[in-house]
């Protein structure tokens, strides 16, 4: 779950990291009044996605008239497909210089990784490998103070802002273990002048992202809540499956993430465009797999396929769902099913029984689903051949509706 | 010969009386698995089809010495009961478990190394040697012994992947499921080391997806193999920045990509089928079968 910026800060600062003054707005006015409190201000888009800057979601203002407009013009905006409901309005920073400082999860060190930069700023992938500083930390012990000196000779820090950026990375390696963080990012953080501070400088994290792991949710009744998810995605998220709109008209259900991504995969090859990625998982039951069904149905795809090679998932339990969908809805347009494994005979034999013939072969199936779209792709099976049915199984090959 | 797990392996099964691990415990004795016994807590002294249950791991090894435990323990509970069983001096431990939280994940891996443990998961089907011994969910029937290794990221994959195999009448060595999340106990390549030595296996299959480097730092140590080596990748048509069911399956800041992966693979001497169902077939021709 990614956090907005201002409910990432709003964490950072409840654990001690320094970070400016701002208020969230949902309308100009708000907006406007945030920046009659703090002077000039910077207004900025909250979204879940990266690259805000470039699209022009962050406006300067040195009023709050200013202010006002910024965020009019902000508000409502459409950022990479989300649209901007919400503006941080923030305190402007006297920026000396930019570092860049994270701790991520290293999958393959199975522990966590700080990176840090002195070269903040820009997007991390584009800092030349020579100015990245890494740190794994081990599970065990922990981030030491020892580990925060290493990383701060590295980047060249030195005097009180080396103590000030030690200080930082452990107590953002604090938010990262307490919130069960797959990622935490500042960047850029700021070295701003401010004569208060002990040799006139202070760290300060002028953006920040938290994305905190799905998983742990649980645990964490007191962290904020975000959905990045469009009103289909969270309805058969609801059931329980998981679910991707993607933007084509061939509607998919599978089941286990692999093969789905796999089913998108064939048609795609074979020149049809999937609409979606449903896997209804490993052992999905009947009830939640005809829920999906129906959803589907209301996306108003061209044509539903559905691929099922039942493990732990009973095919005749599929066969009822497809059923149930159908009685529950109606199917108007084109279902073509490809079902194998766990009770397929009986799965096939209600289906058919029904009039749906289901394919045993995913090759045939995948070509038919794509032909039946209007896709490039019929070669081989047009005029509903019944080489790849179950009731025919000749073009299938291998013999193999017998090792069932 | 297979890897990990062969006849000898004395399985405990942990939440075993919970409705998968039940169920699964059935599916694991019908194979032929040697359940020894089941963990509980607040559960021992009853029985699963006849396996005994303990409220403790402790429990149960001092009474029926096991050496591996595959665990069906809600997500909540899984580090507890993964560090349980490591710290009782289990060598292999099976996380079917789906959901555990990462950091708990990174906690259990780094107590298995520390024991030397081998951790299967979290998020797998489990592990199969075919004829000796299966550890997980995945379908009895789709095995056969044989002479292919199989290693995967995702499961419904590799059964349709294993089925082909067996189809085909080559069969299979042990099929090894890692687990679909991102931090999991076994990286492709300490399963390819094994199954190079391993002398049944004749030529290994692997499936991944797209998301991670596994299968490009896979392509280092292929490389090196005497065994010929087939490979799949899932997600080819995945758009970047979107989350495919798996922790894993999602492409992020150009990384992980399915170009990335097949160009890593082939340059290592692999063969990538383009599609599922072609696997077997290039397996059986790089046997010449």
């Amino acid at each position: 779950m990614k956090l907005y910026e201002y409910m990432a800060k709003g964490v950072l600062a409840s654990y001690g990291v320094p970070v400016p003054a701002g208020r969230v707005a949902d309308s100009p006015e708000a907006a406007a009044g945030a920046a009659g409190e703090f002077g000039p201000v910077a207004v900025k888009a909250q979204v879940l996605v990266g690259g805000r800057g470039k699209a022009g979601g962050i406006r300067l203002a040195e009023t709050p008239e200013q202010a006002r407009e910024a965020a009019a013009a902000i508000l409502g905006m459409n950022l990479k497909g989300y649209t901007v409901e919400k503006v941080y309005v923030e305190q402007k920073l006297a920026i000396e210089r930019e570092l860049y400082l994270s701790i991520a999860i290293d999958a393959a060190a199975k522990k966590p990784l700080v990176i840090a930069s002195a070269h903040g700023g820009m997007n991390i992938e584009d800092v030349p490998e020579k100015d990245i500083v890494r740190q794994h930390i081990p599970i065990r012990w922990g981030l030491m103070p020892f580990h925060t000196r290493e990383l701060a000779r590295r980047l060249g820090l030195t005097g009180d802002l080396a103590r000030q950026f030690g200080d930082m990375v452990l107590k953002l390696f604090t938010v990262f273990r307490r919130t069960d963080a797959e990622l935490v990012e500042v960047n850029p953080l700021a070295v701003c002048r401010d004569a208060a501070a002990p040799g006139g400088l202070r760290l300060v994290a002028a953006d920040a992202r938290l994305n905190v792991d799905d998983d742990a949710l649980f645990r964490h009744p007191d962290l904020p809540r975000t959905v990045e998810a469009s009103p289909v995605e969270r309805r058969v998220r609801e059931l329980g499956l998981a679910y991707v709109e993607l933007e084509g008209d061939i509607a998919v259900m599978a089941n286990g993430a692999g093969i789905t991504m796999a089913t998108l995969d064939v048609l795609q090859h074979y020149g049809g465009r999937p609409m979606n990625f449903l896997d209804a998982g490993g052992g999905a039951a009947a009830e939640p797999m005809a829920k999906a069904l129906e959803v589907l149905v209301s996306t108003g795809p061209k044509v539903i396929f559905v691929n099922i090679f039942g493990g732990i998932t009973r095919c005749d339990e599929v066969a009822r769902a497809i059923l149930a969908a159908r009685d529950a809805v109606g199917i108007p347009m084109p279902l073509v099913v490809r079902l194998v494994g766990t009770n397929e005979e009986e799965g096939v034999r209600l289906l058919a029984d029904q009039g749906i013939q289901a394919f045993r072969s995913m090759d045939e199936a995948a070509r038919r689903a794509v032909s039946l779209a209007g896709g490039p792709a019929a070669t081989g099976v047009g005029g509903g051949g019944a080489g790849g049915f179950h009731a025919g199984d000749a073009a299938g090959g291998s013999g193999a509706g017998g090792r069932w | 010969m297979a890897i990990i797990v062969d006849e000898k392996a004395k399985v405990l099964v942990q939440g075993i009386t919970g409705n998968q691990g039940s169920f699964h415990t059935r599916q694991m004795l019908d194979y032929g698995t040697r359940v020894v016994a089941g963990v509980s807590p607040g559960k021992g002294g009853e029985q699963v089809h006849g396996v005994p249950v303990y409220d403790t791991v402790q429990a149960a090894v001092d009474s029926h010495g096991a050496n591996a435990s595959v665990l069906f323990v809600p997500a909540p509970f899984a580090k507890d009961a993964a560090f349980e069983a490591i710290d009782a001096g289990l060598e292999t431990v099976v996380i079917v478990t789906e959901h555990v939280p990462v950091h708990d994940a990174m906690a259990i891996m780094a107590f298995a190394a520390e024991r030397g443990a081998t951790v299967i998961g979290p998020n797998t089907y489990g592990i199969c040697s075919p004829g000796k011994a299966k550890l997980g969910i995945p379908p009895n029937v789709i095995f056969q012994p044989g002479v292919v290794g199989v290693v995967a990221r995702s499961g419904t994959l590799s059964y349709e992947i294993v089925n082909a195999i067996s189809e085909k009448g080559l069969g299979q060595t042990t099929v090894v499921g890692m687990g679909g999340d991102r931090v999991v106990g076994l990286t492709f390549i300490d399963v390819l080391k094994r199954f190079e030595r391993d002398e049944a296996t004749q030529a290994v299959v692997l499936v991944g997806e797209i998301g991670g480097t596994a299968e490009e730092e896979a392509a280092e140590f292929i490389k090196t193999m005497t065994k010929p080596v087939v490979a799949y990748i899932a997600g080819r048509s995945a758009p970047p920045g979107k989350r495919m069911g798996h922790a894993g399956a999602i492409i992020e800041r150009g990384r992980g990509t399915f170009d990335s992966k097949v160009q890593a693979l082939e340059a290592a001497g692999a063969r990538v089928a383009e599609m599922p169902w072609q696997v077997a077939d290039l397996v059986a021709a790089a046997l010449g079968t």
